[in-house]
Formats: structure tokens, C-alpha cells, sequence
């Protein structure tokens, strides 16, 4: 069974910082990490295939510097990354990135063998949008499965698949056929530590590259920022609040300024106040 | 376990490990690395200059690409009270030579840079993989390492020990004592940011030209330590160490005296309008010479701060790591052509090596002044800076007393503080400890 | 920077796109019940459509009859003018094959020139598919959406780790999508009576044609679920807790006020409270009457979650921390050292005004 995994990768967004004085976005020195998310739907592939034999592909679009990331993944114990990298992604939304991936993701399929499962993460730490699974799951035609918690049965042979999925306020067991796309929901499995083996044979492996002809790119229109319908307008910091805050100081004990903030709190929102005394007084 | 057995097994990817890997890689070796942070250098803090001359012997061209902040052009020595410091500056347009001495640079950036060229070289490094034991055969020989991940066995002819100051591999397997809080120094630093032109015009700077500031006296608070001041590019590098055993002593805490320190009226403005946007602490060697452990043995050797390979005088560190990093991969490339096996009585090479080179005679002969510290910390650390910051003053005030007074009053304040026996017996110690 | 070049970008858009028209709310509502975020979203389209000078319509799908003419009728009385609805008993459970081909085919219709969405895990499934398959940018999590000078849709949300905030547009494509959280934006006044035209349509896809099935669906157990959205006040804790051991400190708190608690994303990372718990602007959206902040630096992923707060309250170590500037009453004090002795105030008042009372 080949199982193709979508990784993202990209600063760890917790480590940026905006220069102080020039107010642009400071990268130098801030490591690139695996999103996050997709580590669960790239432990859950590994399990797949644990059990069912077969391989794991790990795909990912980016700089060159993303080849990092990949034989990161190969270390976990994936069996083979592809790189998709060319200066016409530059600038891509969501639809471009989607447009780009699906097309890597056929030649894959190609190359390396049919994929009836493609994994995404749930969302990426950068960009939060979720979209870019949907958006391959429609281009390649494959069944949608986001938020998945659990895979519960897959029958091979019969090339069907019953999942979990989180909806609002409970949880659907959908059954649908396969190709599918997944996007696994956080925190429904932990990535594995590969064995010294894996880690080796990682760090010696040949990422496969691509650039947008070897995916079988023709149309470049469809790519980067020409590709892409939305625009950044502008990036901009918060405004402060034009109300200062009322910082209170400790001047004595931390008692004494405890109890100067409850009062405070219950002098500007003396809502507060009685909604606390009906609850205390059990009504 | 990986099948492959290997020339050398280099146990951490800080600077001397880089250095020894690189060197045994560039003369035909089989070198795996084992690095247990996430990337090379994330475990590695430094102020940091890089040492040009240490570096060219490994990498002769290392100027083409190396992330490189500004070359350093001023020295300044300040010997600090709170309000005052007394300062010795050099600075000179020779250092604006072709191939400068000394940069400034950011070690998360630079580790970066000297692990993708030991890559580049062949060497195969692991990451996220901590080396627990080594292993060894019947005989006690050393022949490989066991890490933290499944099935993580490594075996090779040699063993480098690249660990940094506190290394457990060797610690736990019995060939290094246990670090002591005398023998190391706990630094912490920030870098703050200020525009290029800033830093220009603050430090009188121009092109990529950077200033050194190595500051002591009361800033330490009569411990034994140093503080730092260094320019990047686009911030400033500032920081200040003790002896881990002196703030166990007095319960103060480095972040404390980071405070202070950047409050000092001769620091602040040179920092005025930054952003602190890092910090980090680490450990540095400081025992010198007397608190070098054993180096090698049978199937391994120590280089870097694991060695304790620090000139805690001229605060040089990172040239020393990567010296003794580069003299060990060469001495076990030329024991490997020779054909003979690494054993101790073989690997006395290094030892030789190393005392031939500036690294042993200059820790040789400095070994006594971690001792000389230790027993003046009170004069070197306290009385000292304000009889001589308090004696410029009387001698730079213009106040009407004539000079001779002038003089007279500070020979007076010197050997009332520390009387003639004392400064006496303080010069000959110093001299006898510099020598 | 490209992106620079890119925002002077002009509006083109082509003629076809020109006849698109009226402001859309996909509602979301599974098994009957409507989302209370497609009403936020109804407000804000209010104002969108007002701008614009066009109508604002609402989208409901679904199976029954009855339930889709109450979640119509809200949506008059927030604010829209017309509702197309969509019913069919394929439509019982969310699907994305079905509701993707319900959706896509009424734009293609009817040619809205702006389309929100709620970004709850249906929402999100939904627009993604939807936007793709329309081919048009679509703009997720926004904080805020406006009407810029031109007629087009501006969207604005956090970005690069929520240091800074960036405005999107879509300029040339139609319909323009954006998403927005639950409790981002404010719940409207309800207009009782209000009414307008409903516009029934065909689905045009049948059970057959749709391969994912919905074998069960099982509710969620109410017990110890954060109900963080709708809570009045919440007490939330952050690095500066240092442990996971403290974070017992802020439940105490919470338990004394009768409050929900949660964290911040570092502390969700770090495992010491699920993510269900996670407040920001990747976790819940809250609008409390108070919310108490301990030990949380302020960073802009956490103030977008909790901005519609009534007062804040900032307790950190650090003066200058960025929440500071937008809580509204602050202490800088250590949070492991303040909270049990604020335990202890709102218990002893609480018990005195109880005895008294």
C-alpha cells in the first residue's frame, strides 16, 4: 500500500519576532520546523503501513532549505521525499499551493505507485487556513475526510474506509470509498522516535526534487503568485489600545493587592459583582 | 544499530566537534557525528567572536560564505565601579586588513553555516540522538557508543568526545570527574537590536568594523567573573559570567547581575532604544590548566570545553575547541595511515600535539590564576577597580589641589587600602601566576 | 518584498465577474440546530451589504422542513433579506460532496459577490471544497471584514505567528470567500418579525451519486466539556505559571467564581491542558464579562481570542508585556503567588455577602 503524506514547513511561527525598530518580520536564525500537525497524519501513515505493508511518501513544497524538513521526516521513518521546489511557486496562496501539490501528488502516483490514501495535517501554524487538504481532495477527485480522530477499518480489497471524524458537538463514523484524503485531527497519536537505523538511513537518503516541469506543470499561470486570487494588501502591527491599562503595583502584602483588585474588578464591572453572589448564594 | 562501522564516532556538533569531523573528513575518514540538540548549535551559547586563525586552518576560505557580523577593529578593557569604569582601548585600521583576525558573530547562524560544510565534507550527522554509554570490548577498549534511540549501537576504531563543558558520556563512564561548581562559570547574555547606522555612530564605526568590550570589577559584586559587550551587525551582543561556586556563595543570580550591569551609566547608553529580543545561559569552562581531565585512552580522546580547554584570561574558548578539534582529527588521520590501532600508548600523540601548540602553553601558563582568583576575588573583584577608578578621578578632577598633592593622595589611598606588604605581595603573585 | 508590488495591484475584474452580486451567509445547522455563529456572521454581512448597497441573503441546508423554516425566519429577524433553502434528505448529515454541490451550484446561480462562512470543522471542510472547486481565494479565520473604497472586500487577519495583522483581498475572482471564527465577531440584535423572501431550490446531486456515507453519528458526553465560548468569566493561565503543577492555581480560582478556565497555545503544546481548553485565535474565541489572564505574555494570537472581553485582567511579571496593552486593568505581580491569595478574596467576600445575604 503506498500512502503519500503532505508536510508543511516553515518558521516556528512561536519564535518570530518583528524587529523592533524596522518592524519587519526578523526569520534570520529562527529555526524551520515540521508543522506541527502534519507529524500526526505522518505517525498515522507510519501505522498504515506498519500494518498493511507497502511504503510512506512525504511531500512537501517549499525553498530548497525544506529539504531539511523532509529527511526530518525520513528519520521518523518514511520511506521516500519529494521536494517540489521552483521560483514559479513563490507567493502562492492556498488555490496555487493546492493546484501545485495535486499535480506532484499525480506524478507520484505515477512514479511510485497508486496512492489510495493522502494524508494532510489538520491546518498549518502559519498559515491556519486548513484549506490547501479540501482544495487537493477536490482537484484530484479523491472522497474528503477532514478532522479524523480515528481510522476504524480499512478494507483494502474492497477499497473501502470507515473513519472517525470530530463534528460539532459529537463524532460521525463516515465509510467511504477510497482514493481518499485525510487530514488528521491533533493529538490523536504520538510521532514515533526512529531507531538509529532509521535516522542513518535518513541522513544519507536522496530527496527526490522536482521542479515544476518534472511534477508535469504546464500551465505556470496556475502557480505562485500569478496563481493565486488573493492578495496581501498590507501587513501592519495592532494598534494599541487607546485606553491605557490600570496597572496597580503590590505595596504591601500580595493579600492586600489581591484583594485591591478584586475590589477594582468589582468597581468597573459590578455585573460581575452580583452574578458572583447569585452563584455563591446557589441560585 | 547501523551496520557500517566507521573511522570515528564525534560525539556532538558544537565547535570542536565540527572542527575534528571535518578535519578527519577532508583527509578520507568515515566520520559519523552525533549531535543530541534539534540542529547543530542549539545547545551551544557563546558572546561570540570567531577566531579567524583557528578557523583558517580548517576551512582556508571560510570568508566566501561563513554569516560573518563585523570584524573587529577596537578592543576596549574596562575595569568597572558603579558609576565609573577606567578603560584601555586599542584600536587600529590594521585590523581593517584583507583577511581580518576577529569577527563578531551569531552562533545559531554560524553553527549552522560549519555544520553544512562538515556535511558537505561527507560526514554523516544525526540529530535529536544523544550518545548514553560507550561501549566497550573485553579488554576495555572503547570500540563504539550506545545512544538514546531503538537499537542505537555505533560502532568505530575511535571515539571523539566533543560534548561540551558538561558532558555526561564522560562523566559517566568514569574518564572525567564530575564537573565542580569552582571549575565552571555560569554567563548569560541578550542581544539587543539597534540599526546598523546606530551602532555605527554609537561606537564610531564604520563599513563592517566592530567593537570588543571585556569589562570587570564591581559589576560581579566581588565574584569571580566578566562581563561583554560586543557589536553584530544589527545588535549587541551583551552578557556576564561567574564561578557557578561563588553564586552558590552568595545566592546572587546571573540575570541579576545581567540587570545591573545593563544599567551600569557606562552601559546604558550604548544600549539606549535596543529591543532585548534573546537570552540565553550557559556554562564555561574555568579551571585552566589544572582542571584538564585525562584526554585519552584506549579508543577515545577529549577535545572542546569538554576538555576544559578555556584561557579564561584572554576569554578565548571557540579557537581553543576548534584547535584541539582539528589537532585530534588530524592525529587520528595520521595514526589511521601509519595503520595503528587508536590505543592509548598510540594516541600520546595528541597529547604531544597539544603541548606543542599555543593551546597547552598558553593554559601552562595561566594555571595558577584560577588559584590567584579565587584567593584575591575581594581586591581583584572589589578593591582594586575602586582605587584605581577612584584614583583617575582625583587625577582627571581639576579642583584647585595641586598634582603633587594629587599624587600623593592616591599612593595614600592605595596602601591604606591594601597596604604596602599586600600590594606587594599582590604584584609578585600576579606576575608569578601570569608567567 | 513581492508582496508590496502585489498589494498596488489594481482591480480587474472581469466582466463576467461583474454581475455578482449581494452578500451570502452559508448558515451552518446540523440536526436542526442553527450555529450561533452563522447569526454573528449575519450581522456582520448586514453591514457588508449596507456598504455595498445589495442585499444580504443566508443559505440553509438540510433535511427537514420545519427546522429549516425556523433557522430561515432567524435569519430574517438578523438581518437578511432573502434565504435560499436547500432541502433533501441527502442533506440529513454533513457531507462534503453533498453540501460542496449544494453550495457551488446556487453561487453559479445566483452569483453572490461576497460568501462567509463560520471556520467550525464544517465550515472549514465546506469552504475549502467550495472555493476550490469555484476557483476563488478564500480567506480563513478573519478578525475583521470591511468594505474597502473601491466596493471589495477586506479582509483582515493575523499573521507570521500573529506578531503583525495582514489584510487580504480578493480582487479579481468572485464570489469573495472569507472565514471567520465563532464569538469574533458580536452576536446582532434579533429584530423579531422581520421576515423576507425565501427561494427554495433543487439539489442537484442524489444519494446514489454521493460515495461517503454516514453510518453513525454519536453526541458528545456534556460532562466536563469547556464551555469557554459562553462562559461570563474565565480564568486563563500561561507560561508564567511555569508548571504544570501550578496550573491547578488557576482552576481554584476558576472553581471560587463559578468560572471556566483554559490556557494559552504554549500550554496546549506542552500538554498541560487539552486543546479544547486552548484560548486564541486558534482555540476558542471568548467574549467574557471578565477574563483574568495570569502569566500570559499577550502575544496577538491570544488578544484576538479574547479582545470582546467586558474587562481584562493582566497579571504578569514582565511590565512590558504585550498584554498590557490591551487588557485594561493589570498587576505586574507573580501569578503563582497572586492567584491562591485571589482565591482567597473572592471566597472570604463571597462567604461574608453569603452569610450576610
Amino acid at each position: 500500500m503506498h500512502i503519500a503524506v503532505c508536510m508543511k514547513q516553515g518558521p516556528d511561527s512561536a519564535q518570530i519576532r518583528v524587529h523592533p525598530v524596522t518592524n519587519t518580520i526578523m526569520r534570520q536564525g529562527v529555526p524551520t520546523i515540521i508543522n506541527p500537525y502534519d507529524l500526526f497524519a505522518l505517525e498515522e501513515a507510519l501505522r498504515l503501513r506498519d500494518k498493511f505493508g507497502g511504503t510512506v511518501t512525504v511531500l512537501t513544497m517549499g525553498p530548497p532549505m525544506a529539504e531539511d524538513s523532509l529527511r526530518k521526516t525520513l528519520t521518523f521513518g518514511a520511506d521516500r521525499a519529494v521536494l517540489l521546489t521552483d521560483r514559479f511557486f513563490a507567493g502562492s496562496d492556498t488555490l496555487a499551493t493546492s493546484f501545485a501539490l495535486s499535480a506532484a501528488l499525480e506524478k507520484i502516483a505515477t512514479e511510485f505507485g497508486e496512492t489510495p490514501i493522502v494524508f494532510t495535517g489538520k491546518q498549518t501554524i502559519d498559515g491556519d487556513t486548513a484549506q490547501v487538504g479540501p482544495g487537493i481532495a477536490k482537484r484530484l477527485n479523491l472522497n474528503q475526510l477532514t478532522y479524523v480522530s480515528r481510522i476504524v477499518e480499512l478494507d483494502l480489497p474492497a477499497g473501502q474506509i470507515t473513519v472517525e471524524r470530530r463534528a460539532e458537538g459529537g463524532v460521525q463514523l463516515l465509510s467511504t470509498k477510497m482514493p481518499v484524503l485525510i487530514t488528521m485531527l491533533e493529538g490523536t497519536n504520538e510521532i514515533r522516535r526512529g531507531s538509529l537505523a532509521d535516522a542513518y538511513r535518513a541522513a544519507s537518503a536522496k530527496i527526490v526534487t522536482w521542479n515544476a516541469a518534472d511534477a508535469g506543470i504546464a500551465d505556470l499561470t496556475k502557480c505562485g503568485l500569478r496563481g493565486s486570487p488573493t492578495i496581501v494588501k498590507k501587513v501592519f502591527a495592532p494598534q494599541a489600545r487607546a485606553e491605557k491599562a490600570k496597572i496597580l503595583s503590590i505595596e504591601g502584602s500580595y493579600g492586600e493587592a489581591a484583594t485591591a483588585l478584586m475590589q477594582e474588578i468589582f468597581t468597573r464591572q459590578p455585573a460581575v459583582e452580583a452574578d458572583l453572589m447569585r452563584f455563591a448564594s446557589g441560585s | 544499530m547501523i551496520e557500517q562501522k566507521f573511522d570515528a564516532i564525534v560525539v556532538g556538533a558544537g565547535a570542536s566537534g565540527n572542527a575534528a569531523a571535518l578535519t578527519m573528513a577532508k583527509l578520507g575518514l568515515k566520520v559519523l557525528q552525533l549531535e543530541r540538540g534539534e540542529y547543530p548549535g542549539s545547545k551551544n551559547v557563546q558572546g561570540a567572536i570567531l577566531y579567524a586563525d583557528a578557523l583558517e586552518k580548517i576551512i582556508p576560505d571560510f570568508r566566501d560564505d561563513a554569516p560573518l557580523e563585523r570584524h573587529v577593529i577596537e578592543q576596549r578593557m574596562w575595569t568597572m565601579t558603579e558609576s565609573s569604569h577606567v578603560g584601555m582601548h586599542y584600536r587600529s585600521d590594521d585590523f581593517n586588513e584583507e583577511r581580518p583576525n576577529r569577527y563578531t558573530i551569531v552562533r545559531a547562524q554560524f553553527d549552522k553555516w560549519f555544520s553544512r560544510k562538515v556535511r558537505d565534507a561527507g560526514v554523516t550527522l544525526l540529530c535529536e540522538t544523544t550518545v548514553t554509554e560507550l561501549i566497550r570490548d573485553a579488554r576495555g577498549r572503547v570500540i563504539g557508543v550506545r545512544t538514546d534511540r531503538a537499537d542505537g549501537i555505533a560502532f568505530a576504531d575511535v571515539v571523539l568526545l566533543a560534548e561540551g563543558v558538561n558532558g555526561l558520556v564522560g562523566q559517566r563512564s568514569g574518564l572525567r570527574p564530575v564537573v565542580t561548581p569552582e571549575s565552571v562559570a555560569l554567563a548569560v547574555k541578550e542581544m539587543h537590536f539597534l540599526p546598523r547606522e546606530v551602532i555605527d555612530e554609537r561606537f564610531n564605526l564604520q563599513g563592517n568594523e566592530g567593537v570588543v568590550i571585556e569589562a570587570m570589577g564591581t559589576i560581579t559584586n566581588g565574584m569571580t567573573g566578566t562581563a561583554f559587550l560586543y557589536t553584530n551587525g544589527e545588535s549587541i551582543s551583551v552578557g556576564i559570567g561567574c564561578i557557578v561556586a561563588d553564586f552558590e556563595g552568595t545566592g546572587q543570580t546571573p540575570y541579576g547581575l545581567l540587570e545591573s550591569f545593563k544599567n551600569h551609566p557606562s552601559i546604558k547608553p550604548l544600549l539606549a532604544g535596543s529591543e532585548c529580543k534573546e537570552y540565553a545561559a550557559h556554562l564555561i569552562p574555568e579551571g585552566g590548566y589544572k582542571a584538564i581531565p585525562q584526554l585519552y585512552g584506549d579508543g577515545w580522546l577529549v577535545v572542546g570545553d569538554a576538555g576544559q580547554f578555556v584561557n579564561a584570561v584572554h576569554r578565548e574558548g571557540s579557537n581553543l575547541a576548534m584547535t584541539t578539534g582539528r589537532i585530534a582529527g588530524e592525529t587520528i588521520a595520521w595514526l589511521k595511515t601509519r595503520r595503528d590501532p587508536a590505543t592509548a600508548a598510540n594516541l600520546t600523540e595528541y597529547q604531544r600535539r597539544l603541548e606543542a601548540s599555543f593551546v597547552m602553553k598558553d593554559l601552562k601558563k595561566y594555571k595558577n590564576i584560577p588559584d590567584f582568583l579565587h584567593k584575591r576575588a575581594g581586591q581583584v573583584f572589589g578593591l582594586y577597580p575602586r582605587l584605581i577608578t577612584a584614583a583617575a578621578q582625583t587625577w582627571f578632577r581639576v579642583d584647585g589641589k595641586d598634582k603633587r598633592a594629587k599624587e600623593a593622595e592616591i599612593f595614600k589611598s592605595f596602601r591604606a587600602g591594601r597596604s604596602l606588604f599586600g600590594l606587594l605581595g599582590d604584584a609578585f603573585k600576579l606576575a608569578r601566576a601570569w608567567r | 518584498m513581492s508582496e508590496s508590488s502585489r498589494a498596488s495591484t489594481k482591480q480587474e475584474l472581469p466582466e463576467h465577474f461583474k454581475a455578482y452580486k449581494h452578500v451570502w451567509v452559508a448558515v451552518e445547522m446540523e440536526h436542526g440546530e442553527v450555529h450561533p455563529v452563522s447569526f454573528e456572521l449575519l450581522g456582520e454581512g448586514r453591514k457588508l451589504a449596507d456598504k455595498r448597497g445589495v442585499e444580504l441573503a443566508g443559505v440553509v441546508m438540510g433535511d427537514d422542513d420545519a427546522s429549516i423554516a425556523a433557522a430561515a425566519a432567524a435569519c430574517f429577524e438578523y438581518g437578511a433579506d432573502a434565504v435560499y433553502t436547500v432541502t433533501d434528505a441527502v442533506l440529513t448529515h454533513y457531507r462534503n460532496e453533498s453540501y460542496t454541490r449544494a453550495l457551488t451550484d446556487l453561487v453559479n446561480t445566483y452569483k453572490p459577490e461576497i460568501l462567509l462562512l463560520g471556520a467550525t470543522n464544517l465550515g472549514r471542510d465546506l469552504a475549502g471544497s467550495v472555493a476550490t472547486t469555484l476557483k476563488t481565494g478564500l480567506t480563513a479565520d478573519c478578525t475583521e471584514l470591511a468594505i474597502d473604497e473601491e466596493g471589495s472586500l477586506a479582509a483582515t487577519r493575523p499573521t507570521f505567528g500573529g506578531s503583525l495583522l495582514c489584510t487580504i483581498m480578493t480582487l479579481n475572482f468572485r464570489p469573495q470567500m472569507a472565514t471567520v471564527r465563532p464569538r469574533v465577531l458580536a452576536m446582532p440584535a434579533r429584530t423579531p418579525g422581520r421576515s423576507g423572501s425565501i427561494l427554495p431550490c433543487a439539489l442537484g446531486i442524489a444519494e446514489e451519486d454521493i460515495v461517503t456515507k454516514v453510518l453513525d453519528f454519536i453526541a458528545d458526553r456534556d460532562s466536563n466539556k469547556a464551555q469557554l465560548a459562553y462562559a461570563d468569566i474565565v480564568v486563563a493561565g500561561g507560561l508564567g505559571l511555569r508548571s504544570a503543577e501550578n496550573f491547578q492555581l488557576v482552576k481554584n480560582l476558576a472553581e471560587v467564581l463559578g468560572a471556566e478556565y483554559g490556557g494559552s497555545r504554549p500550554l496546549v503544546q506542552k500538554g498541560w491542558i487539552t486543546s479544547d481548553r486552548q484560548i486564541g485565535q486558534t482555540g476558542k474565541t471568548i467574549r467574557p464579562k471578565l477574563y483574568i489572564a495570569a502569566g500570559i505574555s499577550g502575544a496577538i494570537q491570544h488578544r484576538v481570542g479574547v479582545e470582546g472581553a467586558d474587562l481584562i485582567v493582566a497579571i504578569n511579571t514582565d511590565p512590558n508585556a504585550q498584554i498590557f496593552q490591551f487588557a485594561q486593568l493589570g498587576i505586574v505581580a507573580d501569578a503563582v503567588e497572586l492567584l491562591p491569595k485571589l482565591t482567597e478574596a473572592f471566597a472570604s467576600h463571597l462567604s461574608v455577602n453569603r452569610l450576610a445575604g
